[in-house]
């Protein structure tokens, strides 16, 4: 909050010296000036700041004006919470890291700018999946600019680990149960899990994805289809569900993912199903991809994709308008791209650039990524806010996460499934 | 001169009375408003009717919340009362060292309810404290995984919480001991009385108000009890210990649902007035005959 609050100083500062400026009417205006943004985000752990300050330093290049107002905790409940009382108060920050449906959500309550001259002067139409597209806009208009792509169903794999239970890599669900059936033989734990709400529901929407395919997918976790989610098919995804959960170890409640990324970095665990995220895990141990760890795609044919986006909330004042579209020119520019999501190990949401200079799993994720859009099999993920409103994640969360941690049979847990997203609707 | 005297008292005391009543009272009123409207991600005025109430009661997680509350607080106070009257009574047998022991007692009431649970989360961990420390000392067999058992979960909470407050029941307790008259007991001694009887026959029941005061602070712990389960089990496994609290936390911000969470805040808001109503009704009863 403090930080906020600094943040709103500095902005009357800034409107103060606006004033002074506007007073001195002769003068021309600065041709150099990018104006000025006030940045609302939760990018606060090392890689994330990293990529932010690098946006930071681009933005004062082009002569605006950055100002920072990281707000850090809570998966970013504590910066909506900033966000809300800004928002009533009247006084929003430019822009705001936000993420799917929430968006749509913020641009109902009718208080975000429209970013469409920005958009067309630099072709986001042709930049973009067009997933992403329908992100991003709200009724036909572009309110937020994407900043990266995170892939969520990848599969960690120690090879160490897996040599000594002579397991090849899975492709499907059956080698996969087979492998940590092997694995579990030799004492080793087969997969390192987190038992926190997200995570388990990071494992059960990759556990849709793997047994239904991209359609059954939109249908049951984007378009919330009843028929699907009451289907035999949900059904077997439960039991997958109840196998995986033999697959961990018993003290995973409660688990940061990150210590569970560390089971596999040390050869505690075979796998672990979890976002791109964990390979700054990985790099971060001094592991090499490809010989100390593997970034395998989760069995399944599709892509389930997360992002980051700004969204630009309607300020008053040419000098913050200025600085709003100057930042979504910058943004999903090729050279914040790059630098962007280096630091924080996803893939440019822009594409058609040249990743020669990415790590192996980033370009497999793009080439990946570009197949899932020619084949159409693109997802949003669900657990990690692109698919649903917040409520109706919620809910499935609680189901699945219930059922995790519960003797519940997978018939139950698809009934409270299809109850209680119908009621969270 | 003596209009100002009658004027200065209300002087003073209205800033404090405005504020009280603009930020007590006026919020309870908007969140009850709230509650009745459809807000979402940001609050809404258009009225709603009960709404958010049949969602709330249709949600299986308030049920698990309202269970574990009962469980939690029924567990919580009676605990906290038997241990902390059962710590008074042996410190008040004039023993040695008295003033260390207290302290000792006390102190975990010092301690920040996320600091007890953080350190009982640790202790509780099957891989990390009292299981590794048993099976280290060659008990093999021991097995304690009441914090990754979803209904065991509860429990825990409960271990924490009494290890937390009974100190300061002893303390409550202690001071009624303390303040009872000794002519007394010398005199039901004297009539041979043993000191079971004089303590469970004569003083105990003379500490009414005491042990009001005590099930009263008890209670509102309690119910507002959102620090404890966040820091020792984070709600889980799954949302195995939830409490109303951590409903109401998770409903405003996490899940921008407004509308609920203020409707889950009013039902706790009359669970703590169940309580608090009929005490006061009995006290001021009491003063005015």
């Amino acid at each position: 909050m403090r930080k906020t609050t600094g943040g709103g100083f500095g902005v009357s500062c800034l409107s103060a010296l606006a004033l002074v400026a506007g007073l001195a009417i002769a003068a021309p205006k600065p041709a150099a000036a990018g104006g000025s943004v006030e940045v609302l985000h939760w990018w606060t752990a090392g890689g994330e700041a990293k990529a932010v300050s690098a946006l930071k330093d681009q933005f004062e290049a082009e002569g605006g004006t950055w100002i920072d107002s990281p707000v850090a905790g809570g998966g970013g409940d504590a910066a909506m919470t900033a966000l809300r009382s800004r928002v009533i108060a009247g006084n929003p920050p430019s822009a705001v890291q936000l993420k799917g449906p929430s968006i749509q959500e913020w641009a109902a309550e009718g208080v975000v700018a429209n970013l469409d001259d920005i958009a067309k002067a630099e072709n986001w139409d042709k930049l973009l999946p067009a997933l992403l597209k329908s992100v991003v806009t709200y009724e036909g208009h572009y309110v937020a600019v994407p900043v990266n792509i995170h892939r969520v169903d990848w599969l960690w794999a120690n090879p160490a680990v897996l040599a000594k239970a002579g397991v090849a890599v899975p492709t499907t669900w059956d080698e996969f149960n087979t492998a940590a059936e092997a694995l579990k033989a030799k004492g080793i734990i087969p997969l390192a899990h987190g038992g926190q709400p997200w995570q388990d529901a990071t494992l059960f929407e990759v556990v849709v994805l793997g047994l239904g395919g991209p359609a059954f997918y939109h249908k049951a976790l984007v378009e919330l289809d009843d028929a699907a989610l009451r289907g035999d098919t949900m059904v077997k995804v439960f039991d997958q569900m109840r196998r995986l959960r033999g697959f961990v170890d018993p003290n995973f409640s409660g688990r940061d993912w990150n210590l569970a990324t560390a089971m596999v970095i040390n050869g505690e665990a075979g796998f672990q199903i979890m976002g791109d995220w964990a390979k700054g895990e990985f790099l971060g141990a001094g592991k090499v991809p490809g010989k100390d760890f593997l970034c395998i795609a989760a069995p399944g044919k599709g892509f389930l994709l997360n992002s980051d986006s700004l969204v630009m909330f309607d300020v008053k004042g040419a000098d913050k308008i200025e600085g709003q579209k100057t930042l979504a020119r910058l943004v999903l520019g090729e050279t914040f791209q790059r630098t962007f999501n280096t630091l924080k190990g996803s893939i440019p949401a822009r594409q058609g650039m040249d990743l020669a200079d990415f790590d192996a799993c980033a370009q497999k994720s793009q080439a990946d990524l570009t197949k899932a859009i020619a084949a159409d099999s693109l997802e949003p993920s669900m657990a990690h806010e692109m698919a649903v409103p917040r409520s109706v994640r919620g809910a499935i969360m609680d189901v699945v996460t219930a059922h995790f941690n519960s003797s519940e049979s997978s018939a139950e847990a698809v009934a409270h499934l299809a109850d209680s997203i119908a009621q969270a609707r | 001169m003596r209009d100002l005297d009658r004027l200065i008292p209300k002087l003073v005391i209205a800033p404090s009375f405005a504020a009280a009543l603009l930020f007590v009272y006026g919020f309870i009123g908007w969140t009850v408003y709230i509650s009745f409207t459809k807000s979402g991600i940001l609050p809404r005025y258009e009225l709603d009717g009960v709404g958010q109430y049949a969602r709330l009661f249709a949600n299986p997680r308030w049920d698990v919340a309202v269970s574990n509350l009962f469980v939690f607080g029924g567990l919580f106070i009676a605990l906290c009362l038997v241990i902390g009257i059962l710590l008074a009574i042996l410190i008040d047998q004039k023993i040695r060292a008295e003033g260390v022991l207290r302290t000792i007692y006390l102190y975990p009431m010092a301690v920040s309810f996320i600091v007890t649970g953080t350190a009982w989360k640790w202790i509780l961990n099957p891989g990390l404290g009292l299981d590794k420390v048993m099976h280290g000392l060659g008990w093999e067999g021991f097995s304690f995984d009441w914090l990754i058992n979803p209904e065991r979960a509860i429990y825990t909470v409960v271990i924490a919480g009494v290890w937390q407050s009974s100190g300061f029941v002893m303390a409550l307790f202690l001071a009624g001991l303390r303040s009872f008259d000794q002519e007394v007991i010398k005199a039901a001694t004297i009539d041979g009385a043993g000191m079971p009887t004089v303590y469970f026959r004569i003083i105990l029941p003379s500490l009414h108000a005491v042990f009001l005061s005590a099930v009263v602070v008890l209670a509102h712990l309690a119910v507002k009890s959102f620090d404890l389960v966040v820091a020792l089990t984070g709600g889980g496994p799954g949302y195995a210990t939830d409490m109303p609290a951590t409903f109401m936390y998770a409903m405003a911000f996490q899940r921008s649902q407004l509308g609920t969470a203020a409707a889950s805040a009013v039902m706790m808001l009359m669970t703590v007035m169940a309580i608090i109503v009929p005490y006061l009704y009995s006290e001021l009863r009491e003063r005015r005959s």
